[in-house]
């Protein structure tokens, strides 16, 4: 049905770069349910059955992983030997946290106060910073092989993924 | 049995094969079930040429159930036992249900999920809504099955997308005990997209906006040349129609000043402000008029805005979810092509405004908002059953609609699975023992937002025991989320770092438990020995004309590899199985149909050894090397 032993790239048909093209991933992945997906297999016996659901839910953690900038970006470091969340490697630039403590405060501000406006704009900033994030990642892995570089972007976009998070919530908040 | 059937490469089997699958709608205030025939997806009618199936059960004391229409009629004389939108309880305690005070119900509260105690005794909402689902089939099994051979394969049962796992699991029991085949749970939103989608021939992104009598759905998807992406999904599982009748209720209880009243006049009372909050969306006016049952009288006229007021802050409440969903989907009002507005209570001018405004643009209403999901349903359900092979599949991709995680240190919830992530999904995550020596670790699996174990809801607990004492942090255990297309969860837990395995697989049940739901199952057979039999007895007629029609065929065929006797033996084999077919008992057919297949057995071999000998003739000898 599948390899289940083949990298996400492989099993998507992506060269295993971080700079990838998202339709061509779209494509894929949709080509790929297409076939192995359980409703396709609905009338096989339960052996056959299984091994869809297994297959199905290999595609889409794949295609998850490589949909999302971040986690595509770990995932890649892993394949290159990389672990790039271990929890002993704690530093991150001073100068970056620092701008994010006072990034959170200014959240938690806007949330006590339901200032809306301020929430989105905090999110504005967030996808700003997050795409140059992605470009640097992208120079650093498919450019020169900057693996320690690329470590670090990656953590800087996990950080912001979880403060995007938060003003998520806080959105909803106040929306309830 | 023996005969065996060749036919043509490519030759589809014959039509009497074709394998029929039903759709239902289970809702909180109407079911309906759908097929596909000819093509073409449509609503299935009772008797009377009614389409919507009143979601009531009558229990009566003599054990006689009801369902429907029929049902409904007692609904404030019999309050009691005659249960309404059930479907508010699956999967649900006492605590758990909002305004729960205000059903006319005697409730028993269980472990996992409450029971409602009537004549006929305590019943779950699992056995109430199965009568619900045996309703359908049997509508089903009249309108399509009778006078034909073929047989009901199965059904796709829908449920709001915003179900979590405890409620599916009770929808899936509830069809299990009411003798169908589940083929797939399908949710609403995505039912009603497969509908419109089709045949509209939509591409692009869609968002469906789906208020029912008791629950609220939206879903955002992408359509894409016959694929359908649930991008995000949102709602409120408690939220409908039901909660503007009780709005329309509590102000009639304070208009009139009544307090403390009967069940009888309680359910009458909600049955006139559902009247009048229906009226009010279709003529701008209504009237309540109810006299109680110590013949007090209530007489009020709620003007439309009165209603409105009263009635905003829930249709506001629906809004919260929009934005939220649309966020979760990385999407702005303004990329959404269209909004499919699906259940009756979209039909209020007030939700009508608010949609559009929350979307900028006017919805969309060109469908039958009430029979929509059930014909999504059907299609869904006539493609599982392999009737569409190669005949423009469209595909289905959802998501779960609640994150799912487990306890850690200090109550807090750690995530395993998202919210929004497409399923099927099955993904790990490692823990570690907390103490030396520790043989034995807690699982307790959660669903929902929240960090709090306290605030999310508990799908299961179970003891992963033998674990081999080691120091503090040393064990590695792995746990596992499975979620399956149906959207459930099963749990996998497994010591890995000695390489012994003690793995344990649970599937959450919630108050169910498999012992119970046997249980259930043996008790309606008893009820329904009448209904097996009958089954039973169709069943070997299906059969019955099955083999008569091969053997015509392999006669037709091949009969040059019988001897005249043997064709006698056959011919008479037949006939008597053709004669006993219409009139017989099924032990006389089950003889008969075993004596044909007897006769018939030395045939068959041989006509194998010809087809063998026959498919290698046509090949070189160095082909098959
Ligand atoms: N004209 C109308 N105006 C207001 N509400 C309506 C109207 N028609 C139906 N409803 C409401 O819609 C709800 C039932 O919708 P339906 O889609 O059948 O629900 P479900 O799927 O939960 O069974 C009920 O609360 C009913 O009162
Ligand atoms: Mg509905």
């Amino acid at each position: 049905m599948i390899d289940f032993s083949a990298d996400h790239f492989s099993l998507l048909n992506l060269p295993r770069r971080y700079r990838i093209d998202t339709a061509q991933l779209d494509r894929e992945y949709r080509a790929l349910q297409g076939t192995i997906h359980p409703d396709r297999h609905a009338g096989a016996g339960d052996a056959g059955r299984r091994l869809a659901l297994q297959a199905s839910a290999r595609v889409n953690e794949a295609y998850a992983t490589l949909r999302d900038p971040a986690a595509r970006g770990e995932y890649l470091l892993g394949l290159h030997g990389v672990v790039s969340l271990a929890d002993t490697d704690t530093a991150m630039p001073l100068d970056f946290l620092t701008a994010q403590m006072e990034r959170r405060e200014a959240i938690g501000e806007a949330r006590d106060s339901g200032d809306r406006p301020a929430l989105e704009n905090a999110l504005a900033g967030i996808a700003t910073e997050r795409a140059a994030l992605e470009a640097e990642l992208a120079e650093a892995i498919d450019g020169q092989g900057e693996l320690e570089a690329a470590r670090v972007a990656v953590r800087k976009l996990r950080f912001l993924d979880r403060v995007k998070h938060e003003i998520d919530d806080a959105l909803t908040e106040t929306e309830a | 049995m023996a005969l065996l059937q060749i036919s043509e490469p490519g030759e589809s089997p014959a039509p009497h094969q074709r394998r029929v699958a039903i759709g239902i709608d289970l809702g909180t205030t109407n079911s309906l079930v759908a097929v596909v025939r000819n093509g073409s997806a449509e609503v299935l009618r009772d008797e009377a040429g009614r389409t919507l199936l009143p979601s009531v059960v009558r229990y009566e004391e003599n054990g006689r159930v009801t369902a429907g229409a029929e049902a409904q009629r007692h609904l404030a004389r019999d309050p009691r036992n005659t249960i309404a939108s059930v479907k508010r309880f699956m999967g649900r305690g006492v605590a758990d249900v909002p305004n729960i005070e205000n059903a006319p119900y005697d409730f028993v509260d269980a472990p996992g999920m409450l029971r409602l105690r009537t004549v006929a005794g305590p019943k779950s909402p699992v056995e109430v809504s199965a009568e619900i689902l045996k309703a359908l089939r049997a509508r089903a099994e009249a309108r399509v099955l009778e006078g034909t051979s073929a047989e009901l394969a199965g059904a796709v049962v829908t449920v709001p997308a915003y179900f979590d796992d405890a409620q599916r699991q009770a929808t899936k029991d509830a069809a299990k005990l009411a003798g169908l085949n589940v083929l797939r749970l399908l949710n609403e939103p995505t039912a009603a997209a497969v509908a419109y989608g089709l045949d509209n021939a939509a591409e692009g992104i869609y968002a469906i906006y789906d208020l029912g009598g008791g629950t609220f759905d939206i879903s955002i998807l992408r359509l894409t040349r016959g694929v359908f992406e649930v991008l995000s999904t949102g709602g409120d599982s408690a939220l409908g129609g039901d909660d503007f009748d009780h709005r329309l209720y509590c102000w009639v209880l304070d208009e009139a000043r009544l307090t403390q009243l009967p069940p009888e006049d309680t359910r009458l009372l909600l049955i006139k402000c559902r009247e009048a909050k229906e009226a009010l969306t279709l003529h701008g006016v209504a009237r309540i008029n109810a006299e109680l049952s110590d013949g007090r009288k209530v007489n009020l006229t709620p003007s439309q805005a009165k209603f409105f007021e009263l009635t905003q802050h829930l249709v506001q409440k629906t809004i919260g979810p929009v934005k939220r969903a649309l966020r979760d989907a990385g999407l702005a009002p303004a990329d959404v092509q269209g909004v499919v507005m699906v259940g009756g209570a979209t039909r209020m001018p007030h939700v009508q405004r608010a949609v559009a405004e929350a979307f900028g643009k006017p919805p969309l209403n060109n469908l039958d908002p009430d029979q929509v999901v059930a014909l999504g349903a059907a299609m869904q359900a006539d493609q599982l059953a392999g009737n569409r092979a190669g005949n423009g599949d469209w595909l289905l991709l959802d998501v779960i609609p609640l994150s799912l995680g487990l306890e850690t240190m200090g109550g807090l919830v750690e995530k395993i699975i998202p919210r929004n992530s497409t399923i099927p999904i099955a993904r790990g995550q490692e823990f570690t023992t907390f103490k030396d020596g520790q043989t034995a670790m807690a699982i307790h699996v959660l669903q929902g937002e929240r960090e709090r174990v306290s605030d999310c809801r508990s799908l299961a607990r179970f003891e992963l025991r033998g674990i081999p004492a080691m120091v503090a942090g040393a064990a590695r255990i792995m746990v596992t989320f499975q979620v399956d297309a149906d959207g459930l969860l099963s749990v996998t837990a497994r010591e890995q770092s000695t390489g012994i395995e003690s793995a344990i697989v649970v599937k959450p049940s919630y108050g169910l438990s498999d012992a119970e739901i046997a249980r259930m199952l043996q008790e309606s057979f008893q009820h329904a020995d009448d209904d097996m039999e009958a089954r039973a007895l169709a069943e070997i007629r299906v059969e019955g004309e099955q083999l008569l029609a091969a053997t015509g065929a392999a006669l037709a065929q091949d009969a040059d590899l019988l001897d005249e006797s043997e064709r006698a033996a056959i011919d008479a084999a037949a006939a008597a199985l053709a004669a006993l077919l219409s009139q017989g008992d099924r032990r006389q057919i089950k003889r008969a149909f075993d004596a044909l297949g007897a006769a018939t057995g030395g045939f068959a071999a041989r006509r194998m050894d010809r087809g063998v000998q026959s498919a290698l003739t046509g090949h070189h000898i160095s082909e098959l090397a």
